[in-house]
């Protein structure tokens, strides 16, 4: 640097070597910000959030369709692991589905915070035997996962489900922040929607394994409205088309196996229940490939409604999305 | 400078006090991060609050009662009156917060001079004393406000409202599940970080000068039997005894007992071995009591009175409450929970759904950051009772879940109300948009359903048939959990709201006369399909 001291009034000018490095620096400082607004400059107008986002697009799940085996099995029996096998045995056992090194994915319905005598969350002895019989057919891991209405951590908690996960080594995971990605999906009123994806990422096959209940708006809540459980965002618009949502889930999952537990109805006061009186022992389990069948039998012989009053069971049958008459599939049935 | 390692150095009392400074303080930490469903198992997660003998002391003024765990602030009391201010120094986390950043942004690297010329003793440091007093006059009134200051229940106020969100926004997940919101959160984030940032300009700058609870240790300290003492015949007058001095307590010449937070480095820094830490040393050689000039405690005392009188005669406890102040259920009726609430937010950071929401007004000026809920970010888990459990206070009293939903021995009593919710019928969709919905029904958590929704077939303005079902609120079952509002596709302002007329806890409150417990629900039963 140049000595400017006091003795000196009249500084000599900046030598050349200054000059050069100053200069350099100011021309690269100028240089440098036009290089960056060409860069970062977006000359048309555009208005933020109208870019079409491109949906995931979700594989199937489904089995190869068998002539020979049921689509549908119906087990009654006073317990959860021994109905369970019983009904899985009808349909050619969990092997037919589950084989060596699978990842099975097994969605609950875990939407409230309610002990399991409420029967308003799927029951930790329904998953604990499902999990069993997935591990017992060679499955490396069995995740899941649910996004509730309540408090996840307290759903999980309360329904008995985060023991059992903890008890049989499952992988449970909850709805985080980035745990969601959007989906695209051609269905009746489904475009485009946000999406429980994180297990998708890992899973190869997906179980849904949902309660028997009453709903408010749509009747009932079996294994085909269990889906919603999978989607994010502001959900409580389904319910302004909510016979079309239920359709459309038919359509945005086909899954490996759905399973309907029916050991004890939410007959009243659904989805939440909230009484014992709302409850009823039923005793069955209903297993099945096609959630429209399963879900047919649960309504008229679970719920023991009628069946003409399920519109979105309708309006799947009619989209080819499943089969409502039940009793026209291979199907078996057995007292445990 | 070079580092020559001797094993010895470890044991000195330097050494000794930060291995429990970084104890008590990851304790801390371990407590606030715990306090989560996921991970509590019953640890003592708010122990701290327990321990502090400033909030057992001045909840006994307010309830005339010690609740529960505060009884463990005795286990705080007696070592004060053996060693003086220990706490402030070796287990104060807020007070280790301050030694620590005080450290890494201070005079560390200030010539030695500059250094002892800020841990002098101040005038200033009074203040802390004044506060103490105006907020045990507030109290004697009848208001809890130490809560405002008290280190304890500042540090985890500030962790729950304004560090975790803030961690979790960083590292999506490692905190909560989903982000947590909480209103107002940025004003305490700012405090903190103005609390910790004037430790640039005074050093301790919270502990020696607003802290109560350090000014309760310190009048307590007056009786302690052990203290710093100087040996005048050894010493030289260098004053580097001040170099390191976190409580600014003169230790070179008459000791101020009361400011003294025995950190012990005044008795390494001496380079004449003058300093120790004595049993019954001389009276003379000390200043036992704090010096509080009696007119500034007076002016104290009436601004405590003054704080008292005319935030209860604003109203907001009283006829003039605000629907918004719905309290976590299992509260105390309002001027029982202003006796008892110590504002450290422990039911915000346990509750699994973020409903609960520090107070800004809401409340009047005595609730400021009290507990209420906002069904926008959250609502009430009807199978929780968790905000009671880690209550210090009993502010939120520790209900059981048949206590909560009047099941079982609670049967004869109903359910704990928080409030009731009301339709705004204009913003509903059945009713003034020709749109089906009723997600409210659905959500509704009780048996039988406080919501319930008449079908009705209207014509819609294209000429079209519609069914509907239009919802309506039966509020002798309505609990007030707000899972309604919560879940209202209305989601600015939805289209119905809990608010707080009807809460169980007071009587004037109230909305049925017959306490909303009538035989339609048995009727109701009857009638279900």
């Amino acid at each position: 640097m140049i000595n400017m001291s006091a003795s000196n009034p009249n500084p000599p000018s900046v030598n050349r070597r200054e000059f050069l490095v100053r200069l350099g620096i100011t021309g690269a400082l100028i240089a440098g910000s036009g290089l960056a607004a060409k860069k970062l400059w977006t000359p048309n107008h555009f208005v933020p959030g109208f870019e079409k986002e491109k949906g995931l697009q979700l594989k199937s799940y489904a089995p190869e369709i068998s002539k020979v085996m049921p689509s549908l099995a119906i087990a009654h029996g006073a317990e959860h692991e021994k109905t369970i096998r019983a009904a899985m045995g009808l349909l050619g056992g969990m092997e037919r589905f589950i084989q060596r090194g699978d990842v099975v994915m097994i969605k609950p319905n875990v939407a409230f915070d309610r002990p399991p005598a409420l029967a308003a969350t799927t029951h930790p002895d329904a998953l604990r035997a499902v999990a069993k019989l997935c591990f017992e057919a060679g499955a490396s891991k069995v995740i899941v996962a649910d996004n509730p209405i309540n408090s996840p951590t307290g759903c999980f908690f309360k329904s008995g489900l985060t023991a059992v996960a903890a008890e049989m080594n499952l992988d449970l995971m909850y709805p985080e922040t980035n745990s969601f990605a959007p989906l695209s999906l051609d269905g009746e009123v489904l475009k485009e929607w946000t999406f429980f994806n994180t297990p998708f990422k890992k899973a190869n096959k997906v179980i849904g394994l949902a309660p028997c209940k009453d709903h408010n708006l749509c009747h009932a809540s079996m294994t085909t409205k269990n889906w919603y459980g999978l989607l994010g965002g502001r959900r409580n618009q389904f319910h302004q088309h909510i016979h079309s949502i239920v359709s459309d889930f038919a359509l945005m999952m086909k899954p490996t196996l759905v399973i309907l537990d029916g050991m004890n109805v939410l007959m009243s006061n659904g989805p939440t229940g909230g009484r014992l009186s709302d409850v009823k022992p039923m005793n069955t389990i209903v297993a099945g490939t096609d959630m429209i069948s399963v879900d047919a039998y649960g309504y008229s012989h679970l719920l023991e409604r009628d069946i003409a009053e399920l519109t979105y069971l309708h309006k799947a049958q009619e989209r080819g999305l499943g089969n409502i008459n039940w009793k026209d599939t291979l199907h078996k049935e057995v007292t445990v | 400078m070079k580092w020559n390692f001797n094993p010895r150095d470890l044991l000195k009392l330097r050494n000794v006090r930060r291995v429990a400074q970084v104890f008590f303080f990851a304790l801390f930490l371990f407590f606030v991060f715990v306090t989560d469903l996921r991970y509590l198992k019953g640890y003592p997660v708010s122990l701290f609050l327990e321990l502090d003998p400033l909030v057992a002391f001045a909840t006994a003024i307010t309830t005339h009662t010690v609740y529960m765990g505060l009884l463990w602030s005795l286990l705080l009391i007696i070592p004060t009156l053996l060693f003086g201010r220990i706490f402030c120094n070796w287990i104060c986390p807020y007070g280790i917060l301050h030694h620590f950043t005080g450290w890494l942004l201070g005079k560390r690297r200030a010539e030695e001079r500059e250094r002892i010329e800020a841990n002098r003793y101040k005038k200033l440091y009074s203040l802390k004393y004044v506060i103490l007093i105006a907020m045990i006059a507030a109290a004697i009134g009848g208001s809890l406000q130490i809560g405002l200051l008290d280190p304890i229940c500042l540090l985890h106020r500030s962790a729950t409202t304004s560090v975790l969100p803030a961690v979790n926004q960083a590292a999506p997940g490692s905190i909560y599940i989903r982000q947590y919101f909480h209103v107002g959160g940025w004003v305490i984030g700012f405090i903190l970080l103005f609390l910790v940032g004037m430790n640039v300009v005074i050093p301790r700058f919270f502990c020696r000068v607003l802290c109560p609870l350090g000014a309760f240790l310190g009048t307590l300290s007056v009786a302690s039997l052990w203290r710093i003492d100087r040996d005048p015949t050894k010493c030289v007058d260098c004053d580097l005894c001040l170099k390191s001095c976190e409580g600014a307590s003169d230790p070179h010449t008459q000791l101020r007992k009361s400011e003294c937070f025995v950190c012990f480095n005044c008795v390494e820094d001496c380079p004449e071995d003058a300093i120790s830490f004595k049993f019954l040393p001389k009276l003379e050689r000390e200043i036992t009591a704090p010096v509080v000039p009696a007119r500034r405690a007076f002016l104290g005392t009436l601004v405590g009175l003054g704080f008292y009188a005319f935030a209860r005669t604003s109203g907001a406890s009283d006829r003039n409450y605000d629907k918004k102040v719905i309290r976590p259920p299992g509260s105390v009726e309002e001027k029982d929970f202003l006796d008892r609430c110590i504002k450290c937010d422990q039911c915000i950071r346990t509750c699994p759904t973020n409903v609960l929401q520090p107070a800004l007004m809401e409340a009047g000026l005595e609730g400021i950051w009290t507990p209420i809920l906002n069904m926008k970010l959250g609502s009430c888990d009807v199978n929780c009772t968790l905000c009671g459990q880690v209550c210090p206070t009993g502010a939120i009293q520790r209900i059981t879940i048949e206590e909560k939903t009047g099941t079982g021995k609670f049967a004869a009593q109903g359910p704990i109300k928080l409030g009731t919710a009301f339709y705004d019928l204009g913003r509903c969709l059945p009713w003034s948009m020709e749109t089906p919905c009723v997600v409210c029904e659905e959500v509704c958590p009780v048996s039988p359903k406080a919501i319930y929704s008449r079908e009705v077939t209207i014509t819609k303005r294209d000429g079209n048939p519609i069914k509907l079902r239009r919802p309506y609120v039966d509020p002798a079952l309505c609990i007030g959990c707000g899972v309604c509002e919560h879940e209202c596709p209305v989601t600015d302002e939805a289209a119905i709201r809990v608010s707080a007329v009807g809460e169980t806890r007071s009587k004037e409150r109230r909305l049925l006369m017959d306490g909303g417990v009538t035989s339609s629900v048995t009727e109701l039963e009857k009638r279900q399909r």
